[in-house]
């Protein structure tokens, strides 16, 4: 999908679609990080010649299965409709505000997050597992409750919230309280990511480091950052994916208020109501964003 | 023995359920060879020496200066050791040069001299024309200088050294043995070299420290140890069986 470079929405997309026989080695990157491996290891191996035509055949079906409700989006498209709609403001407006929004909030995450999973993988404190829980509950929680839970923590009437408005801080229903929800939502995604492989760095390389006389910082910087690179890329673009596309959290806690908090999801189910073409067009420039990030960050994993 | 070398008084390292205790002292300027059996505890000694365990009791001292003990605990960054680890542990995102120089850009030396420097070490163990492989691209022998030279460009008044002939194969061994007696005699400070091998402390130091399950079995020079070999000494010379 070298296409997925040249930037514009459109161009993305027919990359995307237009090379059905290449998208399969690309479907097969895409979902190969579990027990996938060890299939994998076993064809390099030469052990189970038949099994790569089972492989490739249902990592076939699994290509089709996400390619399916693409192809669907697209063909219920017209350039026309799609034109005129990356001309509106509304959508003008909700896509510079998903991008402000997800950016300040993916900063936030890594500002917050990095911290946090340094902890978790190498601090051993009371109460670690539970921590470790907290952090990911986000993860199965429905959206909507986390919206619910933040609003009764940061509402008007929430634990914090009148705190907060005494020194004159309103997050609910404001462009903060949409980066506060997608924060929520998305920074555990970073902090799996990052915690995974803070626990797998060999400890021998940062004990050579302290030894030859590295303060903790120079360590971070030139042994442990270095080594962590390509799961850091993983969980960034995970996390800024997932914020991209959050809905529930943000509608909850932020509402759908053109302009302030109406982020790209929010204008795709307030176009859904009135205009079922609008939303489709909408729905297409989110996924051509969310997919260029996407293939450009998994590609800088691949490199290691 | 005027000067004062390294001063092991009554130490005792815990590691898990494990535990070393040691009573000994190193006369300066000498290579000693820490051996003994795995699980002896020689690994123990030297992650306690880093700094990277902590001294249960005791006390350590290093030309004078007390690295550990009565409440002391020297962080590994203020030894001023140079540690080769075992497996060498060299940093595999950077280059050859760059490993070496490392502990000079972590004194605070620019860049430029710091290379310069370590190209200097580069070429003194023969490897100058390698300076901007990866460690991934260095045979055993050459990542071994690699990492002998990122420890010593320091001037470390101890040197340890734990299992540095393990990334060697057999024929390797012979000559990688004289020429780090070499290196290691040029150096001012203490080295402590350990390893299973006999055949390596034979060729390689001046002393010996015998370790056998976290004691300290017996030490002298070299050739006292030959003459009167310890039990453990005398089952280590015969060919290996199976254990």
């Amino acid at each position: 999908m070298g296409g997925g470079k040249d930037g514009s929405g459109e161009g993305v997309l027919e990359a995307g679609f237009g090379d059905r026989s290449g998208g399969a080695g690309s479907g097969d990157r895409l979902g190969g990080a579990g027990s996938g491996d060890r299939l994998e290891s076993a064809l390099r191996e030469g052990r189970a010649g038949g099994a790569h035509g089972v492989l490739a055949a249902l990592g076939g079906v699994g290509v089709v299965f996400f390619l399916l409700p693409l192809v669907g989006l697209v063909s219920r498209a017209t350039p026309a409709g799609l034109w005129r709609q990356l001309g509106s403001e509304v959508v003008g407006a909700a896509m510079w505000l998903s991008l402000e929004v997800s950016v300040i909030a993916l900063g936030l995450c890594l500002v917050i997050g990095f911290p946090l999973a340094y902890l978790l993988a190498r601090v051993e404190f009371p109460g670690r597992a539970l921590v470790r829980g907290l952090v990911s509950l986000p993860m199965v929680l429905p959206p909507v409750v986390g919206g619910i839970a933040l609003l009764s923590a940061f509402g008007r009437r929430g634990v914090l919230g009148e705190a907060l408005a005494e020194v004159g801080v309103v997050l609910p229903f404001t462009t903060a309280g949409a980066v506060l929800a997608v924060t929520f939502v998305s920074m555990p995604f970073l902090v799996m990511t990052l915690e995974a492989a803070l626990v797998g760095v060999d400890p021998r390389l940062e004990q050579a480091a302290a030894t030859l006389g590295a303060s903790r910082w120079r360590i971070l910087r030139t042994v442990t950052l270095p080594a962590i690179r390509p799961a850091l890329a993983a969980g960034l673009a995970l996390c800024w994916a997932r914020g991209l596309g959050e809905f529930g959290a943000t509608i909850t806690f932020a509402g759908n208020l053109e302009g302030r908090t109406q982020t790209m999801p929010l204008a795709v189910y307030d176009a859904l109501q009135t205009d079922p073409e609008a939303a489709i067009a909408l729905g297409l420039v989110l996924l051509a964003v969310s997919l260029t990030l996407l293939t450009a960050l998994r590609g800088q994993i691949g490199r290691r | 023995m005027m000067r004062a070398g390294l001063v092991l008084d009554d130490c005792l390292v815990r590691r898990g359920g494990f535990s070393l205790t040691i009573d000994c002292l190193v006369p300066p300027d000498c290579t000693v060879a820490l051996v003994g059996p795995n699980g002896a505890g020689k690994s123990t000694l030297v992650e306690m020496l880093a700094g990277l365990l902590p001294l249960a009791q005791g006390r350590v001292t290093l030309a004078g200066r007390v690295l550990a003990g009565a409440g002391v605990r020297v962080a590994p960054q203020a030894r001023g050791l140079g540690v080769v680890f075992q497996g060498l542990a060299l940093f595999p995102g950077l280059s050859a040069v760059e490993n070496v120089a490392y502990g000079l850009r972590a004194r605070g030396m620019r860049r430029g001299p710091a290379r310069a420097e370590a190209q200097r070490w580069l070429e003194r163990f023969g490897i100058g024309g390698l300076a901007e492989r990866r460690p991934g691209e260095l045979s055993g022998g050459q990542a071994q200088r690699v990492a002998l030279a990122r420890a010593m460009i320091v001037r470390p008044p101890l040197l340890l050294l734990d299992e540095p002939m393990s990334a060697l194969d057999v024929e390797a061994r012979g000559a990688a043995r004289s020429l780090l007696r070499g290196w290691l005699a040029a150096a001012p400070g203490v080295k402590l070299l350990v390893t299973h091998d006999l055949e390596d402390a034979v060729a390689v130091a001046d002393r010996m420290v015998v370790l056998a399950a976290g004691r300290l079995v017996a030490e002298g020079t070299v050739a006292e140890l030959l003459a009167a070999p310890p039990a453990f000494l005398a089952a280590m010379s015969r060919p290996r069986g199976p254990t």
